[in-house]
């Protein structure tokens, strides 16, 4: 009986506020004359027209694409590099300073140059999805190489663990918490930058669609866009999560008992 | 089988000079068991770390199979203090005992199997798919040993394995080591700065002096091969050498520098 | 050739001046890279042309202004992102009924994007208010998050003892949970700082709130190359700055404190 109990009472944790919000938001627009900001129920109303099919093919699934596509790169290049530099005393103290100014530097900041320099196409708001992207990564990375235990790298130089194998199952799985952490940063950090490589001269994408709503007076329509990013981002979040638990599963369990024991 | 002669190393950071050991010289044939215990402090991990290849000597001579020591050796396994840090967390029991194993660059059908027989020699069969940190210390300190086993090791060091475990499960550890040891027939230096193991455990035992660290003496203990927790340490030959033991540690730490060290050579001296 | 050996060997081992090495050889990159051909010269000027149209700009007082609204908005957002953070968080943070039936809430607002609400607010608000509403939206949720963690890491063992001792909420909260709490604050106001730059910023240049942010924008529609790097050179000290005063803060504050935390954020 207890158990019952114990599952509604999850249940109820986890929706009783977010439904209670969705309600109050739904009856406090319902009378609304605002044109800037119609019922709820009309913006939901407005969705499916708005976005199925035509428009989620032709800009949503373009953006999300380049995200991806900045992302893999970003995090390719970033651990790459942040493994290597990780590595290296010398050479993390070489471009520590560089790196440093680099990061500090608001992705926003580099957009109007990108465009300067790329053109106004899709490999540009991929660049500027990366240009943010691989910070996170990159620090994060070298972080988490540096604090590779010694007792464990002394065990792989005694048992002449190397090459490959070395980079595979130590410094990479040793480092992925931070790595993790760093991802994490670069994913939020990426969609605001997938949408803002859309906002200044593009002529597709979801961010962009959203503008030309808001521009064209088209309030219903603007804010289901803005309701659907929300809910990309959450959706994003959520997957990150599973994967997350899928490999850090081993770091969890640790912490866990270690906290036990504490 | 292990030559060590005049062996010195001498710690070097921030200005400040440490000299570990100063003179070091003693020999290990093929097979032995051999002990080694001095006061805390006296440089036996240092020793260990020189044999095994993770650190060179600033003067004299270190080697195995009568090959000078330039690297990790090949055929040589350590068994760390830490036993906790020294396995993988992300592994499971079975693919920490099998790393090794794959930078051999062994068969998989091999591996699995030298993988089992080992986990089953430390008494770990059911453990293989649990995680380190899912463990007690001392299944830790076992699967630890456990891919040691599995690596066929012609040479097994262990750096003071059981001094962070509980005294039950250290004597059944003790044992499973010198089973280990009679079944496998590798050579085996255990440092320890426990006495009474470095005599129960070993054919001989090698006394350090605390620092500057020379080899005190290098005692042979002419025990039974059969030994036995509660029969051996009740054994009035085995009080005999512990006592002696003991007081050449005691005298090592109360003189601080090395008392009159032994002509280089094989020569272990005996107790009347 | 031994000296030069022994030079490098110097300089290899320190890493101040490594460092230095490593700022001038990416400066001198920076000044090459335009006579190579492979980026438009126009485009992307030589190191010592952004140098030049630094100094200039900096002496101009539309600069001035501009930095001046930029620093104000970001630390106007800052200081209420923070503020709310800590006092939403600790208030939630020590009520366990509250904390279970507000997570889901929390992981589900905590993802979406500001820059979403970027068309919604512009058509609400006037620029100033649209990029504070986005600036402190963003930072909220770092400083909230981390204060989470900070409340959670009190040791059960301090808060029983405080609790049979009959302390009061407010004395609690003073004497047990806020000491626990701090490295979890400031390293929450360092990531909110980072978001905060890059929201302003993001403000100025989309929406059109006065600041650097916007200076660039104009430069670039005047197709002002080198005042634009030159502006973005003084975005990232800015960064620079508020890292490094609030990674100090940080290792100030860690230094004394004997918490057993895991990887940091960096």
């Amino acid at each position: 009986m207890t158990t019952v109990l114990a599952v509604l009472r999850r249940i109820l944790a986890i929706f009783a506020l977010p439904v209670a919000l969705f309600l109050i938001w739904w009856y406090a627009s319902a009378d609304s004359t605002n044109f800037l900001l119609p019922p709820l129920k009309r913006i939901l109303a407005a969705f499916p027209d708005t976005w199925l099919w035509d428009r989620f093919n032709g800009d949503v699934v373009p953006s999300l694409v380049r995200l991806a596509e900045g992302y893999a790169l970003a995090l390719l290049v970033g651990v790459a590099l942040g493994v290597a530099i990780g590595s290296s005393r010398w050479l993390r103290s070489l471009v520590e300073p560089v790196l440093e100014f680099l990061r500090a530097v608001p992705p926003v900041a580099l957009v109007p140059i990108l465009f300067l320099l790329a053109g106004l196409g899709s490999t540009t708001k991929i660049l500027v999805i990366i240009s943010g992207c691989i910070w996170p990564i990159l620090l994060n990375t070298v972080e988490g190489v540096r604090g590779v235990d010694p007792v464990l790298a002394d065990t792989c130089r005694s048992y002449r663990v190397g090459g490959l194998l070395w980079l595979r199952t130590f410094v990479l799985r040793s480092a992925s918490p931070q790595i993790v952490t760093g991802a994490r940063q670069s994913l939020s950090v990426g969609i605001i930058l997938m949408v803002i490589s859309e906002l200044k001269a593009s002529s597709e994408g979801l961010g962009y669609t959203i503008q030309q709503f808001q521009q064209g007076f088209a309030y219903p329509q603007m804010w289901t866009g803005v309701l659907l990013l929300g809910l990309i981002g959450v959706l994003l979040s959520l997957i990150f999560r599973i994967v997350e638990a899928q490999v850090l599963g081993w770091y969890h369990g640790l912490r866990a008992t270690e906290r036990a024991s504490r | 089988m292990l030559k060590v002669r005049s062996l010195r190393k001498v710690y070097d950071g921030h200005g400040r000079q440490v000299e570990a050991l100063r003179d070091i010289t003693f020999s290990v044939g093929s097979g032995e068991f051999v002990s080694v215990v001095g006061p805390s402090g006296c440089g036996k991990t240092t020793l260990l770390r020189l044999l095994a290849g993770l650190i060179t000597a600033t003067s004299g001579e270190v080697s195995v199979e009568d090959r000078p020591v330039s690297g990790p050796p090949d055929g040589l396994a350590l068994v760390f203090q830490e036993y906790g840090r020294s396995l993988f967390p992300w592994l499971r029991v079975s693919a920490n005992v099998e790393l090794p194993l794959k930078a051999k660059g062994l068969p998989r059908a091999e591996r699995e199997r030298l993988v089992r027989e080992s986990l089953s020699a430390v008494g770990l069969a059911d453990a293989a798919t649990a995680y380190p940190w899912q463990l007690s210390g001392g299944m830790q300190q076992r699967v630890a040993i456990a891919r040691a086993i599995a690596f066929q090791p012609r040479v097994l060091l262990m750096d003071e394995p059981f001094a962070a475990v509980d005294a039950q499960t250290r004597a059944d550890l003790e044992d499973l080591v010198r089973t280990v040891w009679q079944r496998f027939g590798m050579t085996l230096l255990f440092v320890t700065h426990d006495i009474d193991e470095s005599a129960y455990l070993g054919e001989r035992v090698i006394i350090l002096s605390s620092s500057p660290t020379t080899v005190m003496e290098d005692l042979a203990i002419d025990l039974p091969a059969q030994r036995d927790q509660l029969e051996t340490r009740s054994d009035p030959r085995f009080v005999e050498l512990r006592h002696h033991v003991y007081a050449q540690v005691q005298k090592a730490k109360q003189s601080g520098s090395g008392a009159a060290s032994r002509e280089p050579g094989p020569a272990a001296s005996s107790v009347a | 050739m031994s000296r030069f050996r022994t030079i490098l060997g110097r300089v290899g081992r320190s890493p101040a001046l490594l460092g230095v090495l490593g700022l001038v050889a990416f400066g001198g990159l920076v000044e090459l890279l335009p006579h190579t051909g492979w980026v438009k010269a126009e485009y992307f000027p030589p190191s010592s042309r952004i140098a030049r149209a630094l100094w200039q700009v900096m002496g101009q007082a539309t600069f001035r202004t501009a930095l001046a609204d930029t620093l104000g908005t970001w630390l106007t957002g800052l200081a209420i992102a923070v503020v709310g953070g800590v006092v939403v968080g600790v208030l939630i943070g020590s009520v366990p009924i509250v904390r279970e039936f507000t997570a889901s809430t929390i992981e589900f607002l905590r993802p979406i994007p500001s820059v979403a609400l970027i068309p919604g607010l512009v058509v609400l608000l006037h620029q100033r208010q649209a990029t504070l509403v986005i600036i402190v939206y963003a930072s909220f949720w770092q400083v909230l998050v981390q204060v989470l963690y900070g409340v959670a890491d009190v040791d059960p063992v301090t808060r029983d003892t405080a609790r049979s001792y009959h302390l009061g909420p407010l004395r609690r909260i003073r004497y047990v949970v806020w000491p626990t709490a701090l490295p979890y604050v400031v390293t929450g106001i360092r990531l909110a700082a980072a978001v905060a730059l890059i929201l302003t910023i993001t403000g100025e240049l989309i929406i059109g709130n006065p600041g650097l942010g916007k200076q660039i924008d104009l430069y670039y529609t005047a197709l002002d190359a080198p005042s634009m790097f030159a502006l973005v050179v003084v975005t990232g000290l800015i960064g620079v700055v508020a890292n490094t005063i609030t990674r100090a803060a940080e290792r100030r504050v860690l230094r004394w404190h004997p918490s057993v935390r895991g990887e940091l954020p960096v």
